[in-house]
């Protein structure tokens, strides 16, 4: 289960659910994630007596549970301090976790919660301090914990909030201690729950009534009574998941808020039984905010008395006592922090209005001034809600306590070695479409090392002087950060968010559009002045506003309090802003706003009117605000194989081109060939399967010839011409066009007309704009082509200028004869070019080819019918089963001799005579006659010799057609 | 006639360096009817979303994830940006197979591919003369697509800055046209895969459907892939796995990572096959 993940998205109420869990459960989100393959860790439940209180006689038993390190040898050892609210259940997953790296895990009920007796004194040093140090005491008699010397185990101290703030105090009051790695938590309880901004400190602080209230709720009110309520309102928490970004008004919002909160934070801080007391607590707040006060509701509870008292005082004055701050104060590590010297991890979360990120800066310089490690992480997440990184933070501390507590190196890597990093909103994954977050890193946190400095970068900001009216009774009221409801935007503190400044309580002062890109990292100043009638309380903001000012952009919806008691006579202020990590984008503008009211502070009833002003008049006026240039966004690093899968591509593709079968070059040409059109010697072609196209085949063509390369269907003709067009490689011999070698694309090509197995035309085209566009393809010059010739052999009419697709075949046929006619080439090729055609146009057709070749160029008919190349031809080339069975003029192909058909009733009679005859080679029965091939009798003496023997002739005709001479060759073949 | 000089070893004009110009083969390839419907398609596809963002009214917003649905109708440059959203995992993945898959294997099944290459055409040259037209004219697919989407967002919402989604946060519409331009640009890399298998198939079949029809599936099957989360990292040498990397060319930050990768997988594989259907075509027997 990824909690924080489901919640991203969620409506605004969740949020608020989410921040009080944040604050109950404080110490408890460390424990989320438990770890999926566990050995067995042993857990110890103990119950350990102390005494404690200003005179050491208050004895009250903290319930804990020991779990040795899985070792089995003593080891260093990690105390878990639990959130407010929370108890040492909360622990149990990340003591196992930490027991199994190999630590000695002591986690506790704070005085007060869970099981454990007494009062809650808010980590009084008296009271929560001692209790520490006796369980220090305790962890210093068991075998199982490393000790540095008798008395004194090796220990590190970590929780969030609440047990955050005990770590720090203990480390400043018991040097005992290693290692801290406190999250989220004050440095001052005065000033966190009594803010002023402009120097004068808690005395004149504004009362941050709603946070102060649900935190005193929570410890005030016994644990066992709520644990209903958060059952209950379990399941509408659940059950919203997809439910949606509607919940736009804060009153609706608020309704729901009891129900969620239990919800949530039980399931966010898996089952925590503290869940019920925010739902009470936010209902208090929200729901009754404007009257807080009602205290004698608040039973004491577990609190001692006098903070019971001092608070409700306060409370009711909306302003701190001297004996609250007091008390406040003692419970803060501000009293301690220069005396800590165990190494410090502090975590502080962007989106948190109860405890920002000004406390853990204040931390870090007390005790970094000491000479002591330091190292800050800014998380996303807060009291507010957001992103806690569970996971990172829990690996920052594991890093930090194998660094300080086993003398272990850092890991590998930025963020394990950085000493300041800020998480920083980075849009959204495209792989699924969440938001990315990146962390920024400096070597040092500003102020807490040398090596990285904050700068502060002056921009000029102006405005009109403007009254800030409070209104009476202190409302409407503008809105911030509402605890709760702070990080809401859904995004973090990226989205608009819910804040509300309203109109006339409100002065405004804006910078010019920013001509270069401002990431502001800590708290920005600003200088006012304000005049007014007696006391003024004002709340600063500074508002992201996008350039065409129809966005403003609050950061986090923080918002600085401050206090001007007297402003009679007109007092000059410097406003300390929220400190915050954010990018004004170059034509973005920074804008001050300052309200009379906020909804989560407690402001006078009284009206007044106050006039706020920069206190420079003119270009002097300025804000200032930090920056930090060392905080570098990791850069994220390309994996290898980006730069490496490109190159491995390029090598592939090189192989691949250089290796395998290489084209042929044509080499040498044969210059006794020069004059010779083809000459084709002993081309072979077989095809998958073995057989043979093409076997052997030799013949020669000489210029002025029409060559008649007759054959059957499937005698290899097609083949052959095939590699004489560099289509078709052959697998030996060679075709030599003019004494050139064919090879695939040979450029002697270009002197080859060719019309082979059909037309071939863009069927979208015309066919006057295919013929123009084959001849552009060959790239010579158009007036070469002799288009007009060519067209005219087609005679296809009007029709040329239609799309070919229209055509009949004997069209297309035509137009592809005169498509290989283009340029006159010297050698033309035609396969079967009559078929198709009707007569007369196969009339013309052998026309054309012999007026062809006798202008000296030679013509290549391939043919199945031997009339049609006895008649177009002088040459032939008869093909049989691929290869050449015989060759030569049309002529001498046809026999030396005469056949002669005799056509005469009695055969019998006529074939004894003929064959008694010299000079006749051979007589065979015909259909109606006898078939006689002369060998050089003249037929006159044959039938003179045949009506001379009484044999009756009807009629003799000359029998001289190729195709008995054809049949007769391939006759002998079979 | 008769005068010719029997001895060159090419007719007169003839320069292999000269055959299938390019503005020859774009001619040839421009005035066919699937460029015709193909550019028809993709330049109504944002009339169409147009209207239907007026008929069905603004996008809600859809649950947790970051869409650009929820903020299309927020600008021109927005609308531009859902208009390659929703049209980058399919139309224009057939657009550029059928670009590139038709060329060559439309010629072979014409039979004018023969003709081409006894011109002749050499292979290698008509080969790289053809690829050339058919990226180009993938190129011009995936532009058209988001230029017509800012002119028909303009129409009907108005010109302004770019919203990221799901901050709130705009883009100033100067800036925004430079990050249109890289999602843009990106969506060309990314595709190279896609040309170029198709470009191989296109090379070893005679049927312009199976290489369009190929280079397609090889798509549906990646994604399939793809959505097997259990194949960890190596999801990430899917080719289709960072199509939609130039989402992060719409955040406030452009963030690099995802696109560096996806035009890494996409150049490496583009690389392969197109030099395998140079090696393949190079002697292939044409027998078409």
């Amino acid at each position: 289960m990824k909690p924080w993940r489901a919640l991203r998205g969620r409506p605004r109420a969740v949020a608020a659910a989410v921040a009080v869990g944040v604050l109950l459960g404080a110490g408890g989100a460390w424990g989320l994630n438990s770890a999926s393959a566990p050995p067995p860790v042993d857990a110890q439940p103990q119950r350990i007596p102390v005494t404690d209180g200003p005179r050491d006689d208050e004895k009250v038993t903290i319930d804990a549970t020991f779990f040795p390190s899985v070792t089995g040898s003593p080891a260093p050892a990690v105390l878990l301090a639990h959130g407010f609210g929370g108890s040492k259940d909360d622990l149990k997953a990340e003591a196992e976790r930490l027991a199994r790296d190999g630590y000695a895990v002591l986690t506790y009920s704070a005085r007060g919660f869970g099981a454990s007796t007494g009062k809650v004194a808010l980590n009084s040093p008296d009271y929560e301090v001692k209790d520490v140090k006796a369980l220090l005491d305790w962890l210093a008699k068991r075998p199982e914990v490393r000790q540095d010397a008798a008395g004194d185990p090796r220990v590190g101290i970590a929780g969030a909030s609440y047990g955050g703030a005990i770590a720090l105090l203990a480390a400043g009051h018991d040097q005992r201690v290693d290692a801290i790695a406190p999250q989220l938590t004050w440095h001052d309880l005065a000033d966190s729950l009594f803010p002023e901004n402009s120097g004068q400190g808690a005395e004149e602080g504004v009362f941050k009534k709603t946070w102060a209230g649900l935190f005193f709720t929570v410890g005030a009110a016994g644990m066992g009574d709520l644990m209903t309520a958060a059952g209950a309102g379990a399941g509408t928490g659940e059950d919203e998941d997809e439910g949606g970004g509607d919940s736009e008004s804060s009153e609706e919002t608020q309704t729901e808020e009891g129900g969620q909160a239990g919800g949530q934070s039980s399931g966010v801080a898996g089952g925590l039984g503290s869940g019920g007391p925010a739902a009470a607590g936010v209902g208090g707040a929200g729901g009754a905010a404007a009257s807080f006060g009602d205290l004698d509701a608040i039973a004491c509870g577990r609190f001692r008395p006098e903070i019971c008292d001092t608070y409700r005082e306060s409370a009711t004055q909306g302003k701190a006592t001297p004996e609250t701050l007091r008390l406040l104060r003692e419970s803060s590590p501000a009293t301690v922090t220069a005396k800590i010297k165990a190494p410090t991890l502090l975590v502080q979360g962007q989106s948190d209005s109860l405890f920002g990120l000004d406390q853990a800066d204040a931390n870090a310089r007390d005790i970094a001034r000491n000479g002591t490690p330091v190292r800050m992480a800014w998380i996303e997440g807060g009291h507010d809600g957001g992103d806690r990184e569970v996971e990172r933070v829990r690996g920052l501390v594991s890093g930090w306590f194998d660094r300080y507590l086993r003398g272990e190196p850092f890991a590998e890597g930025t963020d394990a070695t950085a000493g300041f990093t800020v998480t920083r909103q980075g849009g959204v994954d495209s792989t699924n479409g969440e938001t990315v977050t990146s962390h920024a890193a400096a070597p040092a946190y500003p102020g807490a090392g040398d090596r990285t400095a904050a700068e502060n970068v002056t921009l000029g900001m102006g405005g009109p002087a403007m009254p800030v009216i409070s209104p009476p009774g202190g409302s409407p009221t503008s809105i911030s950060a509402v605890p709760g409801l702070g990080g809401i935007g859904a995004l973090g503190g990226l989205a608009g968010g819910l804040t509300l400044d309203m109109p006339g309580q409100t002065a405004m002062f804006e910078t010019e559009a920013l001509d270069r890109t401002v990431h502001v990292t800590g708290a920005s100043t600003v200088r006012l002045r304000v005049t007014g009638p007696g006391e003024a309380i004002m709340f600063a903001k500074l508002y992201d506003v996008s350039p065409d000012g129809r966005q403003a952009t609050l950061p986090h919806q923080l918002a600085s309090p401050v206090r001007v008691p007297d402003a009679t006579r007109g007092e000059t202020i410097t406003v300390t802003l929220p400190t915050i990590d954010h990018e004004f984008d170059r034509g973005h503008r920074l804008r001050l706003v300052l309200t009379a009211t906020d909804l989560a502070y407690a402001t006078p009833a009284k009206s007044a009117a106050h006039l706020v002003t920069m206190a420079e008049e003119g270009p002097g006026s300025a804000i200032t605000v930090p920056t930090v240039p060392g905080l570098r966004s990791e850069v994220s690093t390309v994996p290898w194989w980006v730069w490496a899968g490109p190159l491995a591509g390029l090598v592939i593709a090189a192989l691949l081109i250089l290796t395998g079968r290489r084209k042929v070059r044509p080499g040498r040409p044969d210059r006794r060939l020069t004059e010779v059109p083809l000459r084709i010697t002993g081309l072979t072609k077989s095809y998958a399967g073995g057989t043979k196209a093409v076997d052997d085949l030799s013949f020669e063509v000489q210029q002025g010839q029409v060559l008649g390369l007759l054959g059957p269907n499937g005698a290899g003709k097609t083949t052959a011409l095939r590699m004489l067009m560099g289509l078709i490689h052959p697998d030996a011999g060679e075709v030599r066009i003019f004494g050139h070698k064919v090879t695939e694309g040979a450029p002697v090509l270009s002197r080859l007309g060719s019309f082979v197995e059909g037309p071939g035309f863009l069927p979208h085209l015309s066919g006057r704009a295919n013929l123009e566009l084959y001849w552009s393809a060959t790239g010579r010059p158009v007036e070469d082509a002799h288009l007009e010739e060519a067209l005219e052999i087609a005679g296809l009419g009007t029709a040329i200028d239609r799309a070919v697709r229209t055509y009949s075949q004997g069209m297309r046929q035509r137009l592809a004869i005169a498509q290989a006619m283009l340029g006159l080439p010297d050698l033309l090729v035609l396969d079967e070019p009559t078929n198709g055609l009707d007569p007369p146009q196969i009339h013309a057709m052998r026309r054309v080819l012999a007026d062809y070749a006798r202008a000296g160029r030679t013509v290549i008919v391939s043919s199945h019918l031997l009339a049609e190349v006895e008649q177009t031809c002088t040459h032939v080339v008869v093909m049989n089963r691929g290869g050449r069975i015989a060759a030569g003029p049309v002529h001498e192909i046809v026999g030396g001799g005469s056949t002669l058909l005799i056509g005469t009733a009695d055969t019998e009679r006529a074939l004894k005579v003929l064959r008694a005859l010299s000079g006749v080679e051979a007589a065979e029965p015909a259909e109606q006659g006898v078939l006689v091939r002369l060998d050089g009798a003249e037929p006159s003496l044959v039938v003179a010799e045949l009506v001379g023997a009484g044999v009756p002739v009807d009629r003799v005709t000359p029998n001289r057609r190729l195709e008995d001479a054809f049949l007769a060759l391939i006759g002998e073949e079979r | 006639m008769t005068t010719r000089t029997r001895t060159v070893p090419t007719a007169a004009g003839y320069r292999p360096r000269r055959t299938l110009p390019l503005r020859v083969e774009a001619l040839r390839q421009l005035r066919r009817r699937r460029t015709f419907v193909a550019f028809v398609i993709l330049l109504g596809l944002p009339w169409v979303l147009v209207a239907a963002f007026l008929i069905g009214g603004e996008p809600t917003e859809g649950g947790r994830r970051i869409n650009l649905v929820d903020v299309a109708t927020q600008s021109a440059l927005n609308f531009g940006a859902f208009c390659v959203f929703v049209s980058a995992g399919f139309l224009l993945v057939v657009a550029v197979a059928l670009f590139c898959g038709d060329t060559v294997a439309s010629e072979a099944n014409w039979a004018s591919l023969r003709y081409l290459l006894a011109a002749p055409v050499p292979r290698s040259r008509l080969l790289w003369q053809k690829l050339v037209v058919a990226l180009a004219f993938a190129a011009a697919a995936i532009l058209v697509l988001p230029l017509m989407g800012l002119v028909a967002g303009t129409v009907a919402f108005g010109w302004g800055d770019l919203v990221v989604p799901g901050t709130g946060i705009t883009i100033p519409a100067f800036e925004a046209l430079g990050r249109l331009g890289i999602v843009i640009l990106y969506t060309m890399i990314s595709s190279l895969v896609v040309a170029a298998l198709a470009f191989l198939l296109s090379v070893a079949t005679d049927s312009p459907l199976g290489a369009v029809g190929g280079a397609v599936g090889l798509v549906i099957v990646s994604n399939i892939l793809d959505a097997v989360t259990a194949l960890g990292d190596w999801r990430e040498a899917i080719p289709v796995h960072w199509q939609f990397a130039w989402v992060d060319a719409m955040q406030p930050e452009i963030a690099w990572e995802g696109m560096l990768k996806g035009g890494s997988v996409s150049v490496a594989y583009a690389l392969v096959l197109f030099a395998w259907a140079f090696r393949r075509f190079r002697t292939k027997d044409i027998v078409s």
